[in-house]
C-alpha cells in the first residue's frame, strides 16, 4: 500500500473479482432476457431460431393473449383469473401468518409457558418434514371438516405449513430484545395483549417486512398446495400458467408461454426488487441494539 | 412512601436455589443498597420484590401489605433496568406516560405529572425525542423519570448506573442521591461498585451465595466488618489479611507473629482464647508511615494515585499496601518503619471467618 494516495483499484485480484461477478450476473440473467425477447416476438420470428436476438418488431399480442385469451383447459380466459385467484390466497395467507408467527415468538421469548421449548421443538420438527407426506392426511382433514376445495381450505393449509419458519424469525427476533423492555412494561401494568400489540409490534417492522416477502413469494410460487387444495373455483396463477402451457391444440405458442411465465412471475420479481433493501435490512436488524 | 419486609424468602430455578431464608426489613424513605458480586442472589432479590421472579416460599410485604402474590403493576413500585429498558417506538414524553395511559389516569393529571418528573430531571427539551435520539445519561434519566411519575411508594434500582461511563456515572449517583433526599421515598438499589454503595446508601446490605453478610451504614459496614467476605469486598485498596495467632499474656491478649501487637484496645465481641488461631485485617489507611513506628518493611512498589499514592510493603513474608495522602516521596526499596492503630484493625477467627 501506497502511504498516501488511494490503492490501486485494478489489481488482478480484483479484475478476477469482477469477472467472476459479471460471468455469473450474465448466467443467471440469460433466462430471463430470453424470455423477455421471445415474449414480445412473432411466431414467425420465433421459427428462425435465433433465441438470442433481439425482436425486430415489437408486438405485446402473446402478452394480451396470455393475459386474458390464452386457453386453460376448455376456458380461454387467460391468466387473469389465476392472478385474481393468487392475490385472493395470498393475501390472507400472508398476513394471518405473520400475526399468528409474531404472537408464537412474543408468547417463546417472555412469556415462555411451561413446556414452550418442547412445544418449539416439536414446531421445528415440522418445518423437516416434506409437506408432501402431510398432504393426503390433510386432505382428509380439511374434507372432514367441510373445508377442502375452498379457500378457506387453502388458506389454512399455507398457515400451517409456514407456523415453523415464521415463529423461528420473531422468536429470535424477540430474543434480541432485552428481557427488561417487556419486564419494564409488566411494572407499568402492560398486559399479555397491550404489549404485543403496543411495545412489540410497532418494534417488529423489519422482521414485519421480512417475514412478508417469504411469505408472498413462497405463497405466489406454490403449485402443488393450490391445484390440490384450492379447488376449481380458486385455481392459483402457478396452477392456470401451467394449464395454458400443457394445453396446446396445433401450434406451440412460445411467446404467450413466455408471456404468461412474466406475468406469473411478476409479483415476486417486484418484491424482490422493491424490498430487497429492506430484506436485507431486516435480516440485520436483529444483531443491532436498540 | 411505604417500607418493605420480607419474611423467609427462598428462590429457586429449576431445582437450585438462589435464595435461601432470607429476611429483611426495609425502613421507610431509607436509601437501601444490595451490595455483592454477581450472581450473589441481589438482582433476583430486587426482581422477587419487583413481582417478576415468582418466590418459592416466604412472603413479601410492601407498605404494608402482602404483595407475595401481587402482579408488578399493583404493588406500587417504580423500577429502573441497567439497559434503561426505553420503548424504543415511543417518544420521551410517551415512555413516561406509558404507565399511566394503561391504568386510565386522567390526561390532565398525566400531564401533571410528566411536565413535573421532566422539571425534576431536565428533561424537558428532550420529551419529543426518541429513546435512540438520546445519549446514556439522558436515557437513564429517562428510565427514572418513567418510574417517578409512577409516584410509587418504592422505587427499585437495578444496577443503573452501570452501563454509564465513569464521568457520567458521578454525575447521575449525585442526582439520584438529590432526588432522594427531596423526594423522600423509599429506594432499593443493587449494584456490585462499592463506591455507588457507600455514597448513595443510608444502609448498606451486602450478600454472598443468596445470603446476607451484614446490613448496616456504610461506616458501620466499612469500619467493622462482621466477616472476612465483608472486609475483603469492600475497600480499594483491598484490606490486608495477616495470619496471626493471639496468645494471653498476663491476661491481656496479644499477637507475637509476624509482628508483636499488643490488642489490649481492640474491641473484642467475643472473648479471644489462648491459642486462638486468627487474621488480622488492616485497612490500608489505617497504616501509618512514620519514623518511630514499631515494624520495618521495605517498599517494593509505589503506586501514585494523584490525591495519595499506594505503598506496597514487604514486611518479612507479609505484603502490605498502605495509603499515604501526604505529599511525600517515596522510592522503591526504600526502608520505612510503620505502625498501625490498634482500634481500627479487625480480627477474624480463622475457622468461621467471622469477627472477633
Amino acid at each position: 500500500m501506497k502511504k498516501n494516495g488511494k490503492r490501486s483499484h485494478f489489481t488482478p485480484a480484483r479484475i478476477g473479482v469482477y469477472g467472476f461477478l459479471l460471468f455469473s450476473a450474465a448466467f443467471f440473467l440469460a433466462p430471463l432476457y430470453i424470455m423477455l425477447t421471445t415474449s414480445f416476438k412473432s411466431m414467425d420470428e420465433i421459427r428462425l431460431g435465433q433465441i438470442f436476438s433481439l425482436p425486430h418488431t415489437l408486438t405485446f399480442d402473446a402478452w394480451r393473449l396470455a393475459w386474458s385469451e390464452a386457453c386453460t383447459g376448455v376456458a380461454c380466459e387467460g391468466v387473469r383469473a389465476g392472478f385474481w385467484n393468487s392475490v385472493r390466497i395470498a393475501v390472507p395467507s400472508t398476513v394471518l401468518p405473520i400475526l399468528i408467527g409474531a404472537l408464537n415468538g412474543y408468547c417463546l421469548s417472555f412469556w415462555r409457558p411451561r413446556g414452550a421449548n418442547w412445544l418449539f421443538g416439536v414446531l421445528m420438527l415440522g418445518a423437516f418434514i416434506p409437506l408432501q407426506v402431510m398432504i393426503y392426511p390433510l386432505v382428509k382433514l380439511e374434507a372432514a371438516l367441510g373445508m377442502y376445495s375452498s379457500l378457506t381450505g387453502i388458506v389454512v393449509v399455507h398457515i400451517i405449513f409456514s407456523m415453523p419458519v415464521m415463529t423461528l424469525l420473531f422468536r429470535n427476533y424477540y430474543a434480541a430484545i432485552p428481557m427488561e423492555l417487556f419486564k419494564a412494561a409488566r411494572i407499568d401494568g402492560g398486559g399479555f395483549w397491550r404489549i404485543f400489540v403496543q411495545l412489540m409490534l410497532p418494534m417488529s417492522v423489519p422482521i414485519v417486512i421480512v417475514a412478508a416477502i417469504m411469505q408472498i413469494t413462497g405463497v405466489w410460487n406454490d403449485y402443488i398446495l393450490g391445484l390440490v387444495f384450492a379447488g376449481r373455483e380458486n385455481l392459483p396463477m402457478t396452477v392456470q400458467l401451467n394449464n395454458v402451457i400443457n394445453t396446446t391444440t396445433g401450434e406451440r405458442l412460445y411467446n404467450v408461454n413466455m408471456a404468461a411465465t412474466m406475468l406469473t412471475s411478476a409479483v415476486p420479481l417486484l418484491v424482490y426488487l422493491v424490498s430487497g433493501r429492506w430484506f436485507v435490512r431486516g435480516i440485520t436488524a436483529g444483531a443491532v441494539k436498540g | 412512601m411505604s417500607g418493605v419486609n420480607i419474611r423467609d424468602l427462598s428462590i429457586a430455578f429449576g431445582g437450585h436455589k438462589v435464595i435461601e431464608k432470607l429476611n429483611l426489613s426495609v425502613v421507610e424513605g431509607e436509601f437501601l443498597v444490595l451490595l455483592g458480586p454477581s450472581g450473589c442472589g441481589k438482582s433476583t432479590l430486587l426482581h422477587s420484590i419487583a413481582g417478576l421472579i415468582e418466590v418459592s416460599e416466604g412472603q413479601i410485604e410492601i407498605g404494608g401489605q402482602d404483595m407475595t402474590w401481587a402482579e408488578p403493576s399493583e404493588r406500587g413500585i417504580g423500577m429502573v433496568f441497567q439497559s434503561y429498558a426505553l420503548y424504543p417506538t415511543m417518544t420521551v414524553e410517551r415512555n413516561m406516560s406509558f404507565g399511566l395511559r394503561v391504568n386510565r389516569v386522567p390526561k390532565a393529571e398525566i400531564e401533571k405529572r410528566v411536565a413535573r418528573a421532566a422539571e425534576i430531571l431536565q428533561l424537558g427539551p428532550l420529551l419529543a425525542r426518541k429513546p435512540s435520539q438520546l445519549s446514556g445519561g439522558q436515557r437513564q434519566r429517562v428510565a427514572i423519570g418513567r418510574a417517578l411519575v409512577r409516584e410509587a411508594g418504592v422505587f427499585l434500582f437495578d444496577e443503573p448506573l452501570s452501563n454509564l461511563d465513569a464521568k457520567l456515572r458521578g454525575e447521575l449517583r449525585r442526582e439520584l442521591k438529590l432526588l432522594h433526599k427531596n423526594l423522600g421515598s423509599t429506594m432499593i438499589y443493587v449494584t456490585h461498585d462499592q463506591v455507588e454503595a457507600m455514597t448513595l446508601a443510608s444502609r448498606v446490605v451486602v450478600m454472598k451465595s443468596g445470603q446476607i453478610q451484614q446490613i448496616g451504614t456504610p461506616a458501620e459496614v466499612y469500619e467493622k466488618p462482621q466477616n472476612r467476605f465483608v472486609a475483603g469486598f469492600l475497600g480499594a485498596p483491598g484490606m490486608n489479611f495477616v495470619d496471626s495467632r493471639i496468645e494471653i499474656e498476663n491476661g491481656q491478649p496479644v499477637l507475637r507473629s509476624p509482628f508483636a501487637l499488643g490488642l489490649g484496645d481492640y474491641d473484642f465481641q467475643v472473648k479471644p482464647q489462648n491459642g486462638q488461631a486468627v487474621t488480622l485485617g488492616l485497612r490500608p489507611e489505617h497504616i501509618s508511615i512514620t519514623p518511630d513506628g514499631a515494624w520495618e518493611a521495605e517498599i517494593q512498589l509505589v503506586e501514585p494515585m494523584g490525591n495519595h499514592q499506594v505503598l506496597w510493603l514487604k514486611a518479612g513474608d507479609v505484603l502490605l499496601s498502605a495509603v499515604v495522602h501526604e505529599a511525600l516521596d517515596f522510592v522503591a526499596d526504600q526502608r520505612v518503619r510503620f505502625t498501625v492503630d490498634v482500634k481500627r484493625v479487625s480480627l477474624f477467627d480463622q475457622g468461621t471467618e467471622a469477627r472477633l
